[in-house]
This record gives structure tokens, C-alpha cells and sequence, in this order.
């Protein structure tokens, strides 16, 4: 396993109640996972939880079988690979030298690069597809150049697993598949991944297992079409849903109109 | 790449030539390089007790200033940050001229009662930043440290105007700098406490690289925030207060330097930096000259010259920023 997070609970200060609550989650090699919830669930909480970011008040986090307490961060950064929800760099770099910065946890603050450190940059620009873009300035990129890029970034950290908090947010559809597309594709290569998303219908296609947080808690996890089902979706959303199963096999959620509400 | 390294070590060398060519007292240039290669020529004194010495320091301050602003920049996320406009000089300045005041102006300890006010203003600055619950906005850090800054040079005023030390009684020196002071032992004392906080900042150029993207994405790439962070501070609080305490305070060297330089050899730190030293010391060296010729015999404060350089781009670069 590369993360292992068991009844993990959160805490802010002075918040009354918990932001996480007896989370327990597992990611292992080739193995794609989606978090899915309304907003305020918990979810960027439970990847910050994960990452070491937020401090837990119960429960355990480990990393490839280590408490993640005892990770220094650049040891971290060497094993996962994470691409935030947001990121407005303050100044504007070139497509080659943003996914570059992900070789700072194998470089350190002082050693020249090597040639290996160039050739991982070239692969993951290679892999993400923004090789063609490699010498644009990140500010003339669309949105779902630019997070391919960062994408790209992430993996010149050469990680053994992603971290996504929704990275299609604000992205078209063809962009949004591209992203997707791309993740599955990594995760085919043996890289573990967990996806925060607002995209039911994508993470059912697209992830192996999923994970519907409610309020903090774990509502329902498993296969997409054991955590996908109409009662609890429509129980977690608040809103009325029909689950129809798409040829693939993956449900399917569509949210319902007032005059449609079933009996 | 090679033309433009070629061009900086000419302008660099441009600077340092005009630097020691131009003074109170007029030399012709084969005076000038009399006094520099020959130990008992008549202009000797002057070049090499007055005018080396000076251009030195001043290249060394202007580099520092520069390397401050650029490594403020990148931490901050801003590209208006500099140490003048953090209320860092101010609060150098305050610092020494109380510690000059209070009888303890020695050529070590007045650096270090600077770096203790500079140290104060931006705790205060971010103190005043910081509204419970949100997000800092960096406006109104840089606006926390214009204030802060103000009046730490309000105070350094009156302190200086009811000392009576002699020490402090050329206000203008404190208030808008000056190397008329400049000697080699000055120029020591600077590389004395000049040295380990410029070597720290370059050693975290590529950590700068990743707080210029955000505190999260710095985070998970690898770099320990806060260490890093309690780093630049520290270091370019000590470094504006020895350069205050040397030679008064000079404002936006650190930021109009890191700027010009951002734009011809792109963002990345580990060029940036030095680049910015070398160019904000040419700067200095430049900015001083013009200082002591365009009103000859008498001596412009430099910090008036680098704020007559300074103040129009950074009304540009506010305009850019708030677009």
C-alpha cells in the first residue's frame, strides 16, 4: 500500500464539529481512486490529512508504511506527486522550467542538474503531452494546458502515486477528458492515484473504487456502482437522482427535475 | 545568452569607472588611473582611500538591496515587495539611530541594533497583516508595511533631531542614504555581515522558485515551509539593516533591480539572484555617481536618486498589478 489512512479525524480550531470523522482509505499501486462529496464534505481536508498538511486528531496516516509524521518534505515529494486545486504562480515561467521545479525534491537546494534530471522532465513532459508546448509561457496556456503542465510537473517528481484535487474544475468537456484520459493512462503504468472530483459521472467511469464522503464521514465506499446507488446519492447531494447504467457498465447519475421525483 | 553576459560585465565595468572617475574634486582619467596603479602619485589618496572604497560599498549594498527585493518578491508573490516598502529599512533605520543615541554606536553592534528593529517592524507589519481567519491579503501586507515604515521613520526623525550625538547630525544620511562615509573598514564591516545571509538566500534560490508558485504547491514539491520562510526573512532583514547602518536608507533598489532583470533572464532564481546582485550594484555604483556630480561640489542624498528612478516604476508596476 502507498497511502493507508485509518478513521482518520480532523479537527480546526474552533470549529464544533469535526471536519473529517473516521476516515479510512487505501491507495495501492495501479489503482485509481476517486473522493467524491458535496462541498464541505471534507474532502481537500482528508487529502491535506493524508498529506501531512493538516494535523489529525485521531487515527493513523502512513505512507508506504511509515507514519506520515516522520516524512521530511522533500522525502515526501519523491513518493507523491500532488497537483492542487488551485495555483497562480506569481511569476511567469516557460511550459519546460514549470515541470523542471519537479525535480527540486531530488536536486535539493544546491546540486547542479544531471542529465537524468533533464531526461525525467523530457519524459514526463512526454507523458503529459505539453511537449509540443514545452517552450510556451505558462500564461498563454489554456486551462487544460496548464494542467497538464502541472500534471507533467508532478510526475518529473517521478512519485509512485498522484494526488488530484479536482483537477478538471473550470474545464471544458474535451479538456476535462483529456485529463481524465490522462490519469487512467498513468494509472495503467503502475502509478497509484486519488482524484478529489465533482464529476460523478467521470469518476464512476474512470476510477476503480470510490470513496462518498458526507459531512466528514464516509457514506459509502467501494466499486462505482456499489457507492453510486439512488438512495444515497440523493441522500448525500440533497437532491433527487436516477442512477442509469452507461454500455460500460459504470452508473450513470442524473440529477432529476422537480416534475420527475419518483413516486 | 553569451552577448547578454557580455554586456553586464561591460555595464559592470562601465559603472565602476564612472564610480571612481566622478567626485567633488575633478581628476582627469589619467589622474584617476595614476592613483590607482601607482601608490605615490599625488590623486592616490583620494582613488584609493575615497573613491575605491565608495564604489566597493556601494556595488555591494545596491547587489544586496537587490538580491533582498528579488528574494521578497518570490517569497511574498508579489513583485512590488522590497525591503524599503516592508517597513524593513525604516525599522533598520530606527534601530541603529537609537542604538547610535543611546551611546552604543560601535562599528559592530550598530548593525545589529538595526537588524533587531528591522526585525520588529516586520513582525509588526505582519502582525497588522493578518486579520483573524483570512487568508493574508498581500496588498494589505505591503500596505501594513509602507505604514510600519513610516513611521519607524517618523520616530528615527525625532530621535535624531533631539540626539545630540554627533554621530547623527547629518539627517539626510540616515534618511536617504549616503556613501560619503565610505572607508574600508566600512566596506568590511558590510562583508562582514553581508556574507552568510547573501550565501543562504542563493542557497534557496530554487526553494524561491517554488514559493513564487504558492505556500501549498512549495509544500508538495518538496521545500520546508516555514524553515525556509523564518530563512529569507531573517537574511534579508540582516542584510537591509547592515546596508542601513553602513549608509543610511536607500529605498527600491530591490524594486526596480529583480524586475529589469526578471525580464531578460527570466524568473528562475538560481540566475536571478546573482544577476540582481551584480546588476543592483552596478545600479548603485551608478545612482551614487550621479548623486555627487549633478550639483557639484554638493552631494545629492542617493536615495533621492534611486526614488526619482524608482517611484515611476513602481506606479507602472502598481497599475500592471492591480489591472
Amino acid at each position: 500500500m502507498i497511502i493507508t489512512a485509518d478513521h482518520l479525524s480532523v479537527r480546526y480550531p474552533g470549529a464544533p464539529r469535526r471536519a473529517l470523522d473516521g476516515v479510512s482509505l487505501t491507495l495501492a499501486k495501479g489503482e485509481l481512486v476517486a473522493v467524491v462529496g458535496p462541498n464541505g464534505s471534507g474532502k481537500t481536508t482528508l487529502l491535506q490529512a493524508l498529506l501531512g498538511v493538516v494535523p489529525h486528531e485521531s487515527g493513523t496516516v502512513s505512507i508506504n508504511g511509515k507514519p506520515i509524521g516522520g516524512w521530511r518534505r522533500p522525502e515526501l515529494a519523491r513518493v507523491i506527486g500532488v497537483v492542487t486545486q488551485r495555483e497562480e504562480p506569481a511569476f511567469s515561467l516557460r511550459v519546460r522550467e514549470s515541470v523542471f521545479l519537479g525535480r527540486y525534491p531530488h536536486l535539493g537546494p544546491i546540486a547542479p542538474p544531471r542529465a537524468q534530471d533533464w531526461a525525467a522532465v523530457e519524459r514526463a513532459l512526454e507523458r503529459a503531452d505539453v511537449l509540443r508546448l514545452a517552450d510556451r509561457r505558462i500564461d498563454t496556456l489554456s486551462g487544460g494546458e496548464w494542467q497538464r503542465t502541472r500534471v507533467a510537473r508532478a510526475l518529473a517528481q517521478e512519485p509512485e502515486a498522484l494526488v488530484l484535487d479536482e483537477p478538471t474544475a473550470a474545464l471544458d468537456v474535451r479538456h476535462e477528458m483529456e485529463v481524465f484520459e490522462l490519469i487512467r493512462e498513468l494509472v495503467g503504468t503502475g502509478l497509484g492515484a486519488i482524484v478529489v472530483t465533482h464529476h460523478l459521472n467521470l469518476a464512476a467511469r474512470y476510477a476503480d473504487r470510490m470513496l462518498l464522503l458526507e459531512e466528514g464521514r464516509v457514506a459509502a465506499e467501494g466499486r462505482p456502482d456499489a457507492v453510486l446507488t439512488e438512495a444515497v446519492v440523493a441522500r448525500v447531494f440533497d437532491w433527487p437522482v436516477a442512477v442509469i447504467p452507461w454500455s460500460d457498465g459504470s452508473p450513470q447519475v442524473v440529477p432529476l427535475r422537480p416534475a420527475e421525483k419518483r413516486r | 545568452m553569451r552577448s547578454r553576459a557580455l554586456w553586464l560585465g561591460g555595464a559592470i565595468l562601465a559603472a565602476f569607472a564612472v564610480g571612481i572617475l566622478a567626485g567633488a574634486v575633478s581628476l582627469r582619467p589619467s589622474e584617476v588611473w595614476d592613483g590607482l596603479v601607482n601608490p605615490a602619485s599625488p590623486s592616490a589618496s583620494i582613488v584609493r582611500e575615497l573613491r575605491l572604497p565608495r564604489a566597493l560599498l556601494a556595488f555591494a549594498v545596491g547587489g544586496s538591496l537587490g538580491v533582498c527585493g528579488g528574494a521578497l518578491q518570490a517569497m511574498i508573490r508579489n513583485p512590488l515587495a522590497d525591503p524599503y516598502l516592508l517597513g524593513l529599512s525604516g525599522g533598520s533605520g530606527l534601530g541603529a539611530v537609537v542604538a547610535i543615541s543611546l551611546g552604543g554606536g560601535g562599528r559592530l553592534s550598530v548593525p545589529l541594533a538595526a537588524f533587531a528593529g528591522a526585525m520588529l517592524a516586520i513582525a509588526l507589519v505582519y502582525r497588522l497583516s493578518l486579520v483573524e481567519g483570512r487568508r493574508m491579503d498581500v496588498r494589505v501586507l505591503l500596505l501594513a508595511g509602507v505604514v510600519v515604515g513610516a513611521f519607524a521613520v517618523a520616530v528615527m526623525s525625532a530621535v535624531i533631531a533631539l540626539s545630540d550625538s554627533s554621530q547623527l547630525r547629518n539627517a539626510f544620511l540616515w534618511l536617504l542614504g549616503g556613501f560619503g562615509g565610505a572607508s574600508w573598514q566600512g566596506l568590511g564591516t558590510f562583508a562582514l555581515y553581508a556574507t552568510i545571509p547573501l550565501a543562504l538566500l542563493f542557497a534557496n534560490a530554487r526553494a524561491l522558485d517554488l514559493l513564487a508558485l504558492g505556500e501549498d504547491s512549495a509544500q508538495h514539491l518538496g521545500v520546508e515551509l516555514e524553515r525556509t520562510k523564518r530563512v529569507v526573512y531573517l537574511s534579508t532583514g540582516l542584510l537591509t539593516a547592515v546596508g542601513v547602518a553602513t549608509c543610511g536608507i536607500i529605498g527600491f533598489v530591490g524594486l526596480v533591480v529583480p524586475h529589469a532583470v526578471r525580464r531578460l533572464w527570466g524568473p528562475l532564481h538560481r540566475t536571478l539572484l546573482p544577476i540582481t546582485f551584480l546588476v543592483g550594484g552596478a545600479f548603485l555604483v551608478l545612482a551614487d555617481a550621479l548623486a555627487r556630480t549633478v550639483v557639484r561640489p554638493l552631494e545629492l542624498p542617493v536615495g533621492v536618486v534611486t526614488a526619482l528612478v524608482g517611484v515611476p516604476l513602481f506606479a507602472l508596476l502598481l497599475r500592471r498589478t492591480l489591472a
